[in-house]
Order: C-alpha cells, then structure tokens, then sequence
C-alpha cells in the first residue's frame, strides 16, 4: 500500500474506513460554519431535515460578515441569525469581527488534522493549517449540521511543488495568481490542491492563508499545506487543544505534480473578468486606475496591510484614486492600529472600512465603482459585477501591487518601491 | 423524467455571480423575484426571453465561484427545465442536485441557441432535434443517484435520519 495525502489521512480518519482518492464516505465533522450573505439561510432549511436542533451546538459557528453596513433586508438576516444563535446556543461572531474565513483560524477554531465545512466557497482558507475545510451550499450545510456529518468523495490531489525564494517585491499573491494562470479556473475541479517546496516552508502564515484562500479560483475542494514549526508556532498562542502535526506521507499518489520556479516570479495581475487571466505586470503597467481596494479574505492580514503601509509611509496616494482599506479581522485592525499601519495608510488617503467583506461582495453596498472605472483589488474574484457594477472592471493584485498603483493611479510595478522602502 | 425545451446557449466558467449577482442578495429574499435577474451582467434580456421548460447549454466549469445555493434555485425557479454542460463546478453540482434542478454532463460543442432538445434525465440520454444528434450524459455519481431518488437531500435525510448513500 503506498502512503496517504493529507486529505485521504483526514477523511480516512473522520469516516472510520481506509479512505482513498476516488472513495465516497460519510465523514463526521469537526466544526460548521455559516454567514449572513448567502441565501437561503441553513438555519432556514434545518427543519426541513427533520430537526429543529443543530446536532452540536459547539461545533457551529455564525457569522455576520458579508454585510457589515446592513440595508434592511441584510439587518432582517441578521435579526434571525442572532436569534438562531442564542436559540441553539451557538457561538455568533458580530458584525465587525472579521471575515469568517480568518476569524476561524485566528481564534483557534481549527486544528491540524480536522474536517471542517462552512457555507462559503472560500472555505477552503482554514486548509493553510492543515485541515481539511471546504465549502457547501445551504442545504448540504443544513443536512450537515443536523446530522453532524457530510458525504465525499476523497479528492485526488494535485501537488504544487513551489521552490526558491520569492524576490523582493513579489509575495504569496503572485505565487497564487501565478499558479492560477498556470492551472485555470477549473484545473483542480473536484480535486484537492497541496501547496508545498522551500518557497511555502519559508512563507509566515499569513501567506500560506492567501495561497489556500485561492484554491477554489482553481476549482478545488479544499488548499492543504502541511504542518510544521511555523504552524505550531502561529497556532501556539491561539489553540488551547492538543493536536498532531499532518503531512502527506513521502510516498502519497498525487495526480498531477506542478512545478513553480518561485525565483523567477514576477508581479502578477489577473485582468478583468476571470481569475486565470493573468499576465505578468509588465503587460499592463501605466493602466489607469479609479479605485485600489486593499481587503477581503485574500490578503488584508496584519502583514498584508504592513507591506502596503511600508510602500505608503510619509506620501500620499495620487489625485482621483480612492484607496480602501479593509482590515480581515478585528484582531488584525488591532493590532495595525497599535503597530500604527493604519495611522501611515490613513495619512496616506486611505478610507478604513469595517472588518469584513466589503469591497468584495456586491452586496455589501460599499465601495461600488461607477460605470466604466478600474478598480485594482487584492480581493480572489474579479468576476463581472463582483462589485456591484457589471460595467466596471476589476484588476486583481498583491497588495505591494496595490499600494504602489495608489501612488500614481496606475497601475505600477512595485519592486522599486521595496527596495528603496527597505 | 423527460424534458424538452429550446437551447439557450452560454460560453465556459459561467460563474454564480453572472447567474445571480451578488448585490441582489440584499434586495430580495424570494427566488420568484430575482428569476427577473438571471443571467442578467452577462445577457441582459435573458430572463425576459426564457420559457418554461427551456434549457441552459453550457461549456465548461459551470457554476463555478460563490456557494451560494440561490443560484440553481433561481434557475428552477424561472422554469428552466435542465443545465446541460461539459462539466459543472463542485459546489454548484452538489448544490443542483440538492435542490432537484436537472444537470446534465455531456458535450455540448455541437448544441446551438435555439435547438430543440429531448433529456431523458433517467436514462442519462437525449437528442438535440434540430441538428438530429443523439446526447449522451455521464452518469451521476452514485453517492448521488438516493438523494435524486429521495426527492432531494432534505427528503433523504429525513427518510434516512442521515446519509445513507453506500
């Protein structure tokens, strides 16, 4: 028998059966979570499943993230929300907390080696500290959170063999738009993807959560790195529960091994309107652009908006761009505001919006470019619309990409603004 | 199940924003008001044009993007009959199937807006009777076929009390 990926270790375990690539089990889960933006609600279906109860109330959490500024149709979801939280004696996270897909790790919700599902397609975020987390729609959440479990099929994984030091200037973003290019937007489609190579060893957590983030603009089911001395140092401080590190085994069948050459990455741009259609900076630099959103579940972490306030301090963004900033997490705002990042980018022009998902979702009523402008996001989606406005254009990027292009309003190379910032 | 409608035919990577966009999200909760929105960034008019009964044809990647599940219950909902594609995103397939709108894996290349065709959802066969094809489906996974057999994953669990799906 040759050994296991990690997800065949993990569903091997949560089924209770040898669990192997192309298998169907029945998995018990370790945590399910839910948002205010997708529709209908979970909670909404559970009774159509026979039950009025969640079959673990401590095992399903509740977010109000996608609508930060509610209009009275979102402030209706969340009245119901709250009230199925205090019902069921579930853990809610208010608005203002941060995006689900942060908030999860960053508390200690999830551990090396767990099964998770969360209504959400960027799910597969938590998979940085090697858990399987994936995302489902409403009904197979509500049948997952009546009967603590959920039907899979054990995905093959694609290995993404990532090696050499990125250079200065160039971080996990273009890594992931790189691969996203290299892949396509369904390249991984019913598969998983494993991040690994001396480029990923060397990566903070913070970077392996943008590489992960991306794996469902692959098509994957869920973004795995294996755990190591920076994960248990990261998760050390926030996991009080005991856990074992998880890797693929050194013989594990992968079913398809990409090679990335990280030394000779340049910055990269995903241009309107698909996540694969990405080119190398140099293509595109010099376009206008009307907004630069630093935010979203991609890369808005502590050191996300660090490196942008590094390129941004004691200057200011050019006349006509309007710059957002949308911190993921209470707990990052914290702590940029005490490191005083957010002090620098707000001197720099920068319009600090609550922790959350605005300036990614449409729904959120915030942000929405006017007809025909050019907004440069570090956001994972650059679909049509995404923002609000089908006749607007969204330009995905890093978030030194970002901050460099607020200088001048287009869009521009930021590698000489690290090194002079060094 | 037989279906038969005319062709409505899409490109690749048609994501669940174009098929319902996000900012609805917030202006309606009932599936029967946003149907006027479907499709509607990327083919404005759609909704207005559609039958019931008519069929979605599309290439590869169908559905891909968000989970949200409002995106195959506003297909059902506006009285699509079937999504015919090369190939469905994960989520969006699972989602479909949940919630019992017909999908349909098979090549799509030679399908045109505006043919007849005839699904036999069972049967995993069909033809497009205009050009006179004959359409071949790949059959669902088998995890699948009790949830459609159940009426959907809410009727199976509640028959079943949790997945019974070897």
């Amino acid at each position: 028998m040759t050994g296991k990926t990690m997800s065949e270790k993990i569903l091997s375990t949560k089924s209770g059966r040898e669990a192997r690539a192309g298998d169907i089990v029945v998995a018990d889960l370790d945590l399910t979570y839910s948002h205010d933006g997708n529709r209908p609600l979970a909670m909404e279906l559970l009774s159509s499943m026979g039950t009025d109860r969640v079959w673990d109330p401590s095992r399903y959490i509740l977010f109000l993230d996608h609508h930060p500024s509610p209009n009275a149709v979102s402030a209706a979801a969340h009245t119901k929300l709250r009230q199925f939280a205090i019902d069921q004696g579930c853990q809610l996270y208010e608005m203002g907390d941060g995006i689900s897909h942060v908030v999860l790790p960053e508390r200690g919700h999830i551990a090396p080696g767990d099964l998770v599902i969360g209504s959400d397609s960027h799910t597969c975020t938590g998979g940085a500290v090697a858990a399987f987390t994936t995302g489902v729609g409403s009904t197979d959440m509500a049948a997952a959170i009546a009967t603590g479990k959920l039907w899979l099929l054990v995905p093959e994984t694609i290995l993404i063999q990532c090696d050499g030091a990125l250079p200065p200037g160039v971080g996990a973003k273009d890594l992931a738009l790189a691969i996203a290019g290299e892949i396509g937007a369904d390249g991984a489609n019913y598969m998983a993807v494993e991040f690994a190579g001396s480029t990923v060893e060397n990566l903070p957590m913070d970077g392996r959560f943008t590489l992960t983030n991306m794996a469902i603009e692959f098509g994957a089911k869920a973004g795995l790195i294996g755990s190591d001395a920076v994960t248990e140092a990261w998760l050390a401080p926030r996991l009080s529960r005991p856990w074992m590190h998880l890797r693929s085994d050194p013989d594990a069948v992968f079913g398809r091994v990409v090679h990335i050459d990280s030394a000779a990455l340049t910055p990269r741009i995903a241009k309107p309107h698909a996540v694969d259609n990405v080119v190398s900076i140099e293509d595109v630099l010099g376009t206008q652009i009307h907004q630069v959103v630093i935010g979203t579940c991609n890369a808005a972490r502590e050191s996300d908006l660090a490196e942008a306030a590094r390129i941004l301090r004691g200057k200011h963004i050019a006349p006509g761009v309007r710059l957002v900033v949308t911190p993921s997490s209470r707990d990052t705002m914290v702590a940029s505001m005490k490191s005083g990042v957010l002090a620098t980018l707000v001197e720099a022009g920068a319009v600090i919006a609550t922790p959350g998902c605005s300036g990614c979702a449409g729904g959120c009523h915030f942000a929405v470019p006017d007809k025909g402008e050019n907004v440069l996001s570090t956001a994972n989606r650059n679909f049509k619309g995404r923002l609000g406005n089908p006749d607007s254009f969204i330009w995905l990027a890093s978030p030194a990409t970002a901050a460099a292009s607020a200088l001048t309003g287009r869009i521009t190379d930021p590698r000489a603004y690290v090194e002079t910032a060094a | 199940m037989r279906i038969a409608g005319r062709a409505h035919r899409f490109g690749d990577d048609i994501n669940t924003d174009y098929i319902i966009a996000s900012k609805y999200k917030t202006t309606s909760l009932d599936p029967a008001e946003l149907t006027r929105h479907l499709m509607e960034d990327i083919d404005p008019g759609f909704a207005q044009r559609i039958r019931p009964g008519d069929i979605i044809v599309a290439g590869r990647n169908f559905g891909c993007g968000s989970s949200r599940e409002g995106a195959p219950v506003v297909i059902k909902a506006a009285g699509i009959g079937a999504v015919v594609a090369q190939s469905f995103a994960r989520i969006f397939f699972r989602n479909a199937i949940n919630i019992g709108l017909p999908v349909f894996i098979c090549d799509t290349a030679a399908i045109n807006t505006g043919d007849d065709l005839e699904l036999d959802l069972e049967a995993g066969t069909g033809r497009d009777a205009t050009t006179g094809a004959l359409i071949t489906a790949a059959p669902l996974p088998r995890a699948m076929i009790n949830v459609v057999r159940d009426g959907g994953l809410a009727a199976h669990i509640r028959k079943h009390g949790t997945f019974q799906i070897a």
